[in-house]
């Protein structure tokens, strides 16, 4: 997919731009702050100097998920308006080295978001880092929009669920019509399936759209399967991205998928039930 | 009910598969009138105000359609006359 080094080996002269990569879905509430908290961490942990963007204007998240909301000065509007410079807005990760967070502003709309200020913070982001991650908000409108408009890759994140894998479809439909890519006419951004909250044990009831249902409809490549699972929301509790709980299938599994995103070659797991060995169950372990 | 039934109505009738079979209709729809060109909205209607001048008909009574070929678009046009 791509052959980057990490960090230090890119600090030439004739360094590449940093990779976009917008996590977006159209639909609210199917995970796109996690993954884009567990995306971005995981590139860090790589050694690729990342930063997320946090683009939901009025209704941030990101620094909730991260840990760093106390951390908050400055935000991403405020770098738009230059009332700071980007370097007074990124906080600076405690647990990750390499890895940087843009706050959304939480008292403006997304209004305050213009075309030249997100692709200004965007090229001076591209000189210093490898990847820069979009956490998109939910819906279609301006923010959605800004969000995937600049991206070089696109992280679809889908819920096994009707209206989920239909507003899926229709952001698949902007991000082949509305993006700086297409309108330049370069090559189209690359998509990716990312399906979260999956649940095999249901998908095996009959239950619930299994992997192959949700690639059959939307016929984008699948770079990982996030089972449903407890370790999520113990994680957002927390304020710690669910990739650094290397203990938990969803830690692991978001892992697998950022290694995918690498072009790694990776088997995916956690698509069928899981056995409880004896000891498990008799200790009564999950 | 014999283990054959079993098995089918996981596969045939879960509610899996009636949620793909929805998404598939619906989904190739909304694509459908994606690909759709701008103006066909707007050319509906004027199609639509020819015929009204010599019959009187309902707003749904036309429909139009353009498919896609390799080599060629065919534009549908569909209308339904009321009964005398």
């Amino acid at each position: 997919m791509n052959t980057r080094e990490p960090a230090e080996a890119g600090r030439t002269e004739e360094r590449v731009l940093a990779k976009i990569i917008v996590v977006t879905s159209g639909k609210g509430g199917v995970g796109k702050t996690t993954s884009s908290a567990a995306i971005g961490t995981g590139l860090a942990l790589r050694g690729f100097k990342t930063a997320i963007i946090d683009f939901d204007v009025g209704l941030r998240n990101l620094d909730l998920i991260m840990g760093c909301e106390r951390r908050v000065v400055y935000d991403f509007v405020n770098v738009i308006n230059k009332e700071a410079t980007l370097n007074q807005a990124l906080i600076k990760d405690k647990r990750t080295p390499n890895l940087f967070i843009l706050p959304a502003s939480q008292t403006r709309d997304k209004d305050a978001l213009s075309q030249e200020g997100v692709q200004a913070v965007l090229n001076e982001l591209s000189r210093d880092f490898d990847y820069i991650v979009c956490d998109s908000p939910a819906g279609i409108e301006k923010g959605a929009q800004m969000a995937l408009y600049y991206a070089d890759i696109a992280v679809v994140v889908t819920n096994p669920e009707v209206s989920s894998v239909r507003d899926s479809d229709r952001i698949l439909g902007i991000l082949q019509s509305k993006t700086r890519r297409v309108e330049a006419g370069e090559e189209p951004v690359q998509e990716h399936l990312l399906l979260t909250r999956y649940n095999p044990a249901r998908v095996q009831a009959g239950e619930m759209l299994s992997v192959q249902d949700v690639e059959d409809i939307l016929a984008i490549p699948l770079i990982g399967v996030i089972p449903e699972s407890e370790a999520v929301l113990k994680a957002s509790n927390q304020g710690m991205p669910v990739i650094l709980d290397q203990e938990t299938e969803a830690g692991q599994a978001y892992s697998d998928a950022v290694a995918r995103l690498l072009g790694e070659v990776v088997e995916h797991r956690f698509l069928e039930v899981q056995k409880k060995g004896f000891f498990k169950r008799l200790l009564g372990g999950k | 009910m014999s283990i054959f039934d079993y098995f089918r109505s996981k596969t045939k009738n879960s509610s899996a598969s009636v949620a793909k079979e929805r998404l598939q209709i619906i989904v190739a729809h909304e694509r459908g009138q994606r690909q759709q060109p701008d103006y066909l909205p707007q050319m509906q209607q004027e199609i639509l105000d020819v015929i009204r001048k010599y019959v009187a008909i309902d707003q749904d009574s036309v429909n139009i359609q353009l498919e896609n070929n390799d080599h060629c678009s065919i534009l549908e046009l569909n209308v339904t006359l009321p009964d005398r």
